[in-house]
């Protein structure tokens, strides 16, 4: 026969209780600031919000307009050639980087702050910098004229189809080292047995690593491609310094879309359906990463 | 980050070494170039940036761009320079990393030491919210702190910001006190010390290292934040960033580069001190912050 | 009513149901040793007992006051954990005193606990030390030391020496022992190894499955296990248990068991009550020290029985010599003295004493008494 245990002194119960209450405002606040303006911005799609928010249902009116829209697809198709040169040369970079300093170099407590540096400075600040090294008329162009190499030009800032390789570059600056930091973490974790055997195996260097190593990345590689791949959707500040956009609305991305829509064109539904889709975007990469993540974890 | 060891088994030739100290000594250029050109430049008068080259040191030294910069620059409507924005930052980032670090740590040390049901869902859900695009909410938290009276305000950014940062604060100690044997705590209990002194006592004083990474990653994501401050600091409150970004962009008068370039590392300074000072933990940071595991 | 009572103990994790209506009764100063392999449940009952995980359903009382749902350190008991779990920032002395501290002691006080104690287990140069500078038999004399300032009704010792090294268990296992007789404390001990709890206790609990198996006392344990999974988990090397046939011959009952060639031989069974048996099956359990060479047969049994078999294998272990052969199908181990003269693949006369064997039910694993 079953007995209820509801002797529970006090003190326990109450000991049972305060993790709940402490823990309870940072679960109030992450469920109201995130989750519940998730929804309403959801919400807010689907209105006919212009300047204030309205709550007149319009259903997918504004998702059928936003594809409709040149500035959107052009913000789609740059963050696409954005994200997919940011991701890929980062990576290449990253794992070289990584790969070469892992060849007992003399002087790598030197090397690794100098190429990870730029990860603690702003976008703003990074944005100042290689605007200013990107001008034409005042950077790198001007320096190889006073050089004497008078025909070389470099005007990609200035030209609408070439900025938005320009954000690439300063971008790729300011992360790619994080990247090598990564790799690097990932090499030194691989058991060095391994590699003396494959040696004894017999395989080159180069085999070494292409068949061995880089294998064995395959974490790292996840790692950085999710991490990479989630700041590029978020990236703001980079175009405001760099490009302010421009030349025209030739670097437009998704994040400075929906902040002119909402904000300084008074589409305020069309900016919440634009978010939408940035989020969307982002869950459809996070959620299963972080699931598998914490699942492994959980065992 | 895990590299104590420098042991490799791979073994490289002399010219391949070669080879590889000059590939890693372009990127090392390529990395600090940005940093000298503006150093370099912040310190030399206008007339000898737009005439001159940029990779060349200054020929008269000059601290008056910096000067400028700090405190007499146009930055928006008024010349005050960067000083009052610098103080604003300030304000802002003290209380927004201290809170979002005390959360981060008692949420951590409940999340591991007093388990509950369906204490792993609602990790992930705070977990999830680091890495949403922050477009989602701007909507509705330009609203709300309207409504809560502190629109354009610094209290309002500290809210933001404390309420953003959380989920990594929380991540981070809860990776650390994962590692951390239950049964200590389990014998403090039997000690007779409840779920404060357990925490004050116990969990605290080992708690140095993480609390270093938290605060270093929280001051550095809110110091450099560009789209809240924005968004949502109004004229008074606007933080270093988003005052930075007013002077370089703005289109009146004179393109003062040296005035730019100075303000730019002052808005870089405070992270970059940190990171000089405690780069270790600022990258041990990054990676929890990446790599789970 | 005892000192410490469990009573109809049970405990479910969801539908999981991981102890069954356990009942164990501790007497004052008694050393009680909970045994069984992992996940056996005994560790979930000392954490019951303990306080740190609730009770399903059924009582626990210490001193005849109901525990169930009394916070852990209101419950007057003191635990030593596997890990030790000595609190990192803190010295020896603070690690031994703070569950005083936290019990409102006065300093003047705690001091002269900590004194007494630290002088008998002989740590009184650490006390200044951090946990981090100890070696593995300190940090388990401060852990033990941490739970006897405290002076409590109940000690629980979790696999306090499975983290130590084997010459160092054993020291320790003495140490224990030593002070459970100077002190006279009441001690509920949890372990997997069975030589811990035939060594220190008073009384052994052995468990599987979430069922008490046997409890009693280590000679009750060890001569007249209750079934099948005492007699094979307690002793080392384990129980030799070999299937054989029941025959009645003139009144007399004897077990039919097969040498390695499947020759059927008979061994007359010491038990006067298996009449009932004839013919059918059994489980016969025999200790490898019940086994040995004629010469050296105990003198004291009325019932040694011959058996002829091949040696398989000898194994010298200095001390003793083990010796495999293969008898109804299964290996037999017989435990022998280092200087018998015995050869793998001769034939050898084994001597058998019968009246330390055991009979099992084959159906219900049960022992037949």
């Amino acid at each position: 026969m079953p007995v209820q245990n509801n002797r529970a002194d006090i003190r326990t119960r109450l000991q049972d209780l305060i993790p709940k209450i402490v823990l309870a405002p940072s679960v109030a606040a992450i469920l109201i600031f995130v989750y519940g303006f998730i929804v309403f911005t959801g919400y807010l799609s689907l209105t006919d919000s212009k300047m204030l928010p309205s709550f007149d249902f319009v259903g997918f009116d504004n998702y059928a307009r936003l594809f409709d829209l040149p500035a959107w697809n052009t913000a789609l198709i740059n963050l696409v050639i954005f994200a997919a040169l940011y991701i890929a040369i980062c990576t290449v970079i990253g794992l070289a980087l990584a790969i070469l300093l892992d060849q007992k170099i003399r002087g790598e407590g030197l090397l690794r702050p100098i190429y990870l540096y730029p990860m603690a400075l702003s976008f703003i600040v990074t944005g100042t910098a290689w605007k200013w090294f990107l001008d034409p008329g005042l950077g790198l162009e001007n320096t190889m004229h006073l050089w004497g190499w008078t025909d070389f030009q470099f005007g990609w800032i200035k030209d609408r189809h070439m900025a938005i390789y320009t954000l690439v570059i300063a971008a790729v600056w300011q992360t790619s080292g994080f990247v090598m930091a990564m790799f690097l973490a990932g090499l030194r974790g691989i058991d060095n047995e391994i590699l003396k055997a494959a040696q004894i195996d017999g395989a080159s260097n180069f085999a070494l690593y292409r068949r061995i190593v880089i294998p064995l990345l395959r974490p790292a590689f996840l790692s950085a491609f999710v991490i990479l791949f989630h700041m590029a959707i978020k990236s703001y500040d980079l175009v405001i310094a760099l490009t302010g956009g421009g030349p025209g609305r030739a670097t437009e991305l998704p994040a400075t879309f929906m902040y002119s829509y909402t904000f300084t064109r008074n589409s305020m539904g069309i900016g919440a359906a634009s978010a939408v889709i940035m989020l969307m975007t982002v869950a459809a990469i996070m959620i299963p990463y972080l699931y598998s993540e914490l699942g492994r974890k959980e065992k | 980050m895990s590299v104590a060891s420098q042991d490799t088994a791979v073994k490289t030739g002399g010219i391949a070494k070669v080879f590889i100290y000059l590939i890693l000594i372009l990127f090392a250029l390529f990395y600090l170039l940005p940093l000298y050109v503006m150093l370099t430049n912040s310190l030399k008068p206008l007339s000898e940036i737009t005439g001159g080259n940029m990779m060349s040191l200054p020929r008269d030294w000059t601290i008056e761009a910096w000067l400028s910069a700090w405190s007499t620059a146009q930055v928006g409507v008024s010349p005050t320079g960067l000083q009052p924005y610098f103080v604003n930052s300030i304000l802002m980032v003290v209380p927004a990393v201290a809170i979002s670090t005390v959360l981060g740590a008692l949420n951590g040390y409940i999340l591991t030491k007093w388990r509950f049901r369906g204490d792993t869902l609602l990790f992930g859900l705070m977990l999830f919210a680091c890495f949403i695009p922050f477009q989602i909410v701007l909507i509705p938290m330009a609203r709300i702190l309207g409504l809560l009276g502190i629109a354009g305000t610094t209290q309002g950014l500290v809210l933001v910001h404390v309420v953003y940062g959380i989920g990594f604060s929380t991540l981070y100690f809860r990776n650390y006190y994962a590692s951390f044997p239950t049964e200590l705590v389990r014998a403090a209990m039997i000690d007779g010390a409840g779920f404060f002194r357990i925490f004050w006592r116990i969990m605290l004083p080992v708690s140095g290292p993480i609390a270093v990474v938290t605060i270093i990653w929280q001051f550095t994501n809110i110091w450099n934040d560009f789209l809240f401050g924005a968004s949502f600091a109004g004229l008074s409150a606007m933080p270093m960033t988003v005052a930075l970004n007013n002077l370089v962009n703005s289109s009146t008068g004179v393109r003062e580069y040296n005035v730019h370039f100075a303000g730019a590392i002052m808005a870089a300074l405070p992270t970059l001190l940190v990171y000089i000072v405690a780069g270790r933990f600022f990258v041990r940071g990054l990676m929890a912050g990446s790599v789970k595991g | 009513m005892g000192f410490l009572d469990i009573s109809h103990v049970s405990k479910a994790y969801g539908s999981v149901q991981v102890l069954h209506e356990v009942d164990i009764s501790v007497e004052e100063g008694e050393f009680i040793v909970l045994v069984g392999p992992s996940g056996c449940g005994k560790s979930t009952l000392m954490n019951m007992i303990a306080g740190l995980e609730p009770i399903t359903s059924g009582d626990i009382s210490i001193r005849g006051q109901v525990m169930n749902g009394v916070h852990p350190s209101k419950r007057n008991i003191a635990m030593v954990f596997q890990s030790y779990a000595l609190y990192p920032n803190m010295t020896v002395a603070q690690n031994m005193t703070f569950g005083l501290e936290m019990h409102g002691v006065p300093k003047a006080e705690r001091d002269k606990l900590l004194a007494d104690v630290a002088k008998l287990l002989q740590i009184d140069h650490l006390l200044a030390r951090k946990p981090g500078h100890l070696s593995g038999g300190q940090r388990q004399r401060v852990a033990m030391g941490r739970a006897l300032v405290r002076k409590p009704d109940v000690f629980l010792f979790d696999e306090p020496l499975s983290n130590l090294d084997a010459k160092l268990r054993v020291d320790m296992r003495t140490e224990i022992k030593k002070l459970h007789q100077k002190l006279g404390t009441t001690i509920v001990y949890v372990t997997h190894d069975q030589i811990e709890a035939l060594t220190l206790s008073t009384r052994i609990a052995v468990m599987n499955k979430g069922y008490i198996q046997q409890l009693g006392t280590p000679k009750e344990i060890y001569d007249t296990p209750a079934n099948l999974f005492v007699a094979t988990f307690m002793g080392s090397p384990a129980m030799n248990i070999l299937p054989a046939t029941v025959k009645l011959r003139d009144g007399l009952a004897y077990a039919e068991i097969s040498d390695v060639e499947g020759k059927p031989q008979l061994l007359q069974f010491s038990q006067a009550n298996l009449a009932s048996w004839d013919g059918k099956n059994v489980m016969l359990g025999i200790r490898p020290e019940a086994i040995t060479d004629i010469d050296g047969a105990d003198r004291k049994s009325k019932n040694i029985q011959r058996f002829s078999n091949l040696v398989t294998v000898t194994e010298p272990a200095g001390s003793d010599t083990f010796v495999t052969m293969t008898a109804s199908g299964r290996d037999v181990v017989a435990r022998m003295r280092a200087d018998a003269s015995v050869a793998a693949r001769d034939r050898f006369e084994f001597a058998i004493n019968m009246d330390k064997a055991v009979v099992f039910d084959p159906a219900t694993e049960a022992r037949i008494p």
